[in-house]
């Protein structure tokens, strides 16, 4: 059974500033033990996405469409049947572990209380169950007697998902887990994260702006844009060639060492990502778009398979198979 | 003998922390840029890198070590450090922290001016530096207010402030850092782009290796407050040296170093600086006892390594003079090739 | 409002752009500020107030105020000729609380403008220059917080003597230290911001830093706590006349109850005496108060009720 549906996800806020639709129609799914990167840039509706596949949007967020986790739609089930699968079904490990976790308690207490709450064990088998799991995110046994403040940044993100795994879920949404890691600690936890993919076959969502992570360390990689996935296809062939220019652009954000093209060349985009609450007509992205021809402004384009590769893009001049990359670069004029 | 640019020597940044101890945060720096160069100043947060930026600014008083401009060492008066200001000037990595709310753009490009009581053609200059931060036309952003523009014209103010002084040397903190992905290479252009026109060098602070081979001519890596490797960005990123820039290249995507060599343990602290090479209890190449059979590990262990020179001196790799590393496995890897 | 549409503007004009901003800044303050009833009906009552002292000497005869050329009787309950009766020296009550009104905003206003000056000042040294600066300005601050305001204006006054400049000397020297705490907290607040790095980047000296980034960013909270601030300093003013250390030769709501007091007038059942200046000095610190924490939760969003 797939782990993960999302069919046709629209999530809209209403807020003082109006209507804002922040998703607007993704697709995505997840089989146990894949990988699936989201990428994209703040504003584009990614956070949201992780939010609403575990209802955790406030109130004032509208959402309609399917999010179905092993088969049962998250979007209609019950407050109990919910609360069953935030626990055991699926867990989100947020960016900025520092906020995240109780400062007065120590780690092991930490990782413990979601166990004694949802599982019939004893204080001490909780307890065993948190020092191990610490050992499995590779922190020392005697680390569970820390106070969070005794914690590196990398250390408390690894306690984060130390206490994502306690329920044994299905599913592990990271949300920037990483970015604010050093490399190096980034690598580590990343390392991590891989590896109880591998050994425990659970399901992973990971969101992040940065794409050469992603492409890195997931198999697919879905990119989003005002709301919507612009490109989805194997994380690798998304990042090393592109076919939707958003996609382009932000992998060139992340140049890869040794390519020459790269040297002393660096690309970007004009402009900033759109305002959720004004996007432009036709394709979100033509005002930015350095390859946008008449049709862009006209309509928006939908998520089509490109040739016979595997991938989807949502993009007019990439669909009729040209290029997504202009001939030359030169900085456009802000 | 002037060197053109700027210059730092046996640079030393301590610090007085709370139960009498006393942490090292730059630990003799031998850096220089000269005009008209891009380099990178590379490491994990922590190494050292921000504090040796904000020495080599005159925010933060060396403990040791001197600082010069063109062969005219730093001194630390009020109008000394006024004047030096005009030569070496900061952008930082968040612009909207960056910017007064409370000015507009205009304001904020012509505080340098009123600060030097540069009071002739305010605002030709103020034009002048929009324009050339890639703000056109500059006149349409003068009034606006910080929370009226995008991220990336955020930072081109800021760049345009720290340009309206004619800077030759511009010191940047993770310039791109907080910005969204597919702003940054248009910020790292602009860099570039001041660097060819106009002639000015850059020390670009930064955590990011790919955004160093897009920019850098020269890279100096830093580990716990030393720079540990340096040289020409292409050879130091595409066939690193030290065993810790080798490890930092090899996480990154498609890199160059088989791997990745992911190094155990976070950085250790610089209140307490290991004895011998201060990277050898998390080095690969000591832990895979390649170090021992080489016949430096008790060198690793227990012998200092020399400060880098800045840009002289003989360099290890055959290659290149100006190519540096601080490693007595590397150092005994050219002993026996030579 | 874009950058596009105030491009469209020549620079010449540029400090009338300057205004305008200034002007719209004002009125968001204002809008928002609207949305705040209970400092509408503050500002309301204490225009009002405001009106009535300032139209004083011309709707009334100030000759009213000399005993010797009164005719009413002592201590006259209310009559047509006397809507609020008459005091010990046959006086019209209502003249006093209308007279006396000028002197108790007068003294409340100035002695705190004089005491946010000198917190001002010592909070944004305090803050700014940090280390020893900070620690001696700080504990000065501290003896005064620690004093009781109320003993240490009685011994400055007996000290000094008592007329209405000692009287604003002493309240606002009294009552700076709160407001200097204050101060340094958001000047520290600021201090941290990177545009002040920048500007000693830009090589800013002390003056420039303190002058066009912590002041301007400090303002607004000196504003509502100067507001808050006015409202103790009338009730000190009250507190030491009614004491009988106000200046004898001004008539204030304090010197009024003083008065009264020694007049008997609570034994007597006076209560046209000491009505009108109790409900005035009550009235005006309700309203001070009132639009104070308007204003404070107006430049301080999270002071707000109701916003999680």
């Amino acid at each position: 059974m797939t782990l993960l549906e999302v069919r046709d996800l629209h999530v809209t806020y209403h807020s003082s500033r109006g209507v804002i639709p922040a998703v607007r129609g993704v697709d995505i799914t997840v089989e146990p033990g894949q990988t699936l990167g989201v990428a994209g840039e703040s504003g584009c509706g990614k956070s949201t996405l992780a939010l609403a596949l575990l209802r955790l949007l406030p109130k004032s967020a509208e959402v309609t469409g399917q999010v179905r986790l092993n088969g049962d739609d998250v979007l209609t089930m019950t407050w109990g049947q919910l609360r069953a699968v935030r626990w055991a079904g699926a867990s989100i490990v947020f960016q900025g572990a520092m906020h995240s976790l109780n400062p007065v308690h120590r780690v092991a207490r930490q990782i413990a209380e979601p166990i004694l709450l949802h599982e019939n064990v004893s204080e001490a088998e909780a307890h065993g169950r948190a020092v191990e799991l610490l050992g499995q995110v590779g922190l020392p046994a005697w680390r569970a007697r820390s106070y969070p403040h005794e914690l590196s940044g990398g250390q408390r993100q690894r306690v984060m998902i130390a206490m994502a795994l306690a329920c044994e879920p299905d599913l592990i949404i990271a949300d920037e887990a990483t970015t604010a890691l050093d490399v190096m600690v980034q690598a580590q936890v990343l390392d991590l994260i891989a590896d109880l993919v591998a050994q425990r076959g659970v399901g992973l969502v990971m969101i992040s702006h940065d794409l050469s992570v992603l492409s890195a360390h997931c198999q697919r990689v879905a990119v989003m844009y005002a709301g919507k996935v612009v490109e989805l296809g194997a994380a690798h062939d998304v990042f090393a060639d592109a076919r939707h220019p958003y996609s382009d652009a932000l992998a060139s954000a992340f140049p890869v060492i040794g390519d020459v093209a790269a040297r002393h060349r660096p690309r970007g985009l004009g402009g900033d990502p759109p305002d959720p609450a004004d996007l432009p007509g036709g394709c979100s992205f033509h005002p930015r778009c350095p390859v946008a021809v008449a049709e862009c402004r006209a309509a928006e384009p939908q998520l089509l398979p490109i040739g016979a590769s595997p991938r989807l893009s949502a993009c007019f001049v990439a669909q009729q198979g040209k290029p997504v990359r202009p001939g030359t670069v030169k900085e456009p004029v802000t | 003998m002037s060197e053109p640019g700027l210059s730092a020597r046996g640079l030393r940044v301590e610090f007085g922390l709370p139960g009498g101890r006393t942490a090292r945060a730059v630990d003799s720096v031998n850096i220089r840029v000269a005009p008209g160069e891009v380099v990178a100043l590379a490491g994990e947060s922590g190494c050292g890198k921000t504090t040796l930026a904000r020495a080599l600014l005159g925010l933060e008083r060396p403990t040791a070590g001197a600082i010069s401009y063109d062969g005219t060492p730093l001194r630390y008066s009020t109008r000394a450090l006024k004047a030096y200001r005009r030569s070496v000037q900061l952008v930082l990595q968040d612009p909207t922290g960056a910017l007064n709310p409370r000015h507009t753009v205009y304001d904020a490009v012509a505080e340098g001016l009123r600060i030097h009581r540069i009071a002739d053609n305010e605002s030709d200059r103020v034009a002048t530096a929009l324009s050339h931060a890639g703000l056109r036309p500059a006149e349409k952003f003068f009034l606006a207010y910080p929370h009226e523009l995008s991220g990336g014209q955020r930072q081109r103010v800021v760049i345009a402030g720290a340009l309206v002084l004619d800077p030759k040397i511009i010191i940047a903190d993770e310039p791109v850092a907080s910005l969204d992905a597919s702003v940054r290479g248009e910020i790292l252009a602009l860099l570039l782009r001041l660097r060819d026109e106009f002639g000015l060098g850059a020390l670009v602070v930064t955590h990011d290796l790919g955004l160093a081979w897009s920019i850098a001519d020269r890279i100096a890596v830093m580990y716990l407050g030393r720079i540990v490797e340096q040289g020409p960005a292409e050879q130091v990123l595409t066939d690193p040296q030290h065993p810790y820039t080798r490890a930092l290249v090899s996480v990154l995507p498609d890199s160059p170093v088989p791997g990745p060599i992911v190094l155990s343990g976070e950085p250790p602290d610089a209140t307490s600086i290991p004895a011998g090479c201060r990277f050898h209890p998390r080095c690969q190449v000591l832990a895979s006892g390649a170090a021992e059979a080489a016949g430096v590990a008790d060198q690793c262990r227990a012998t200092p390594l020399p400060v880098l020179a800045d840009d002289v001196g003989a360099g290890v790799s055959g290659d290149d003079p100006t190519r540096q590393v601080a490693c007595h496995y590397a150092a005994a890897a050219t002993r026996s090739e030579a | 409002m874009s950058a596009q549409s105030s491009g469209q503007t020549a620079l010449t004009s540029a400090r009338a752009i300057a205004w305008a901003r200034r002007r719209a800044a004002l009125a968001g303050f204002w809008r928002e500020y609207r949305t705040q009833r209970t400092g509408l009906v503050g500002l309301a009552f204490l225009l009002m107030v405001i009106a009535l002292a300032l139209a004083t000497p011309w709707v009334t005869d100030a000759g009213g105020l000399d005993p010797t050329k009164v005719h009413g009787g002592r201590l006259d309950a209310p009559s047509l000729a006397y809507p609020l009766g008459t005091d010990e020296l046959g006086r019209s009550v209502l003249l006093l609380t209308l007279w006396g009104a000028r002197v108790s905003l007068l003294v409340g206003v100035t002695a705190t403008l004089l005491a946010i000056v000198i917190g001002s000042l010592v909070g944004i040294l305090a803050g700014h220059f940090g280390g020893w600066t900070s620690w001696v300005l700080m504990r000065l601050a501290d003896w005064f917080i620690v004093v009781p305001t109320l003993v240490l204006a009685m011994v400055l006054l007996l000290v000094l003597g008592s007329n209405l400049f000692t009287i604003i000397v002493v309240i606002g020297v009294a009552s700076w230290a709160g407001t200097a705490r204050l101060i340094r907290a958001q000047t520290l607040a600021v201090e941290g911001r990177p545009y002040l790095e920048r500007a000693r980047a830009l090589g800013a000296g002390h003056w420039h830093q303190m002058s066009r980034h912590v002041l301007p960013n400090v303002m607004p909270l000196v504003l509502a706590s100067t507001t808050l601030q006015v409202a103790s300093a009338i009730l000190l003013e009250s507190t030491l006349s009614f004491l009988g250390l106000g200046d004898p030769n001004q008539i204030s709501w304090g010197t009024m109850l003083h008065r009264a007091y020694e007049a008997g007038a609570v034994s007597y059942g006076a209560w046209w005496y000491l009505l009108p200046p109790g409900l005035g000095i009550l009235v005006v610190v309700l309203c001070f108060t009132l639009c104070g924490r308007a204003m404070e939760s107006v430049v301080n969003p999270r002071l707000r009720g109701g916003g999680r």
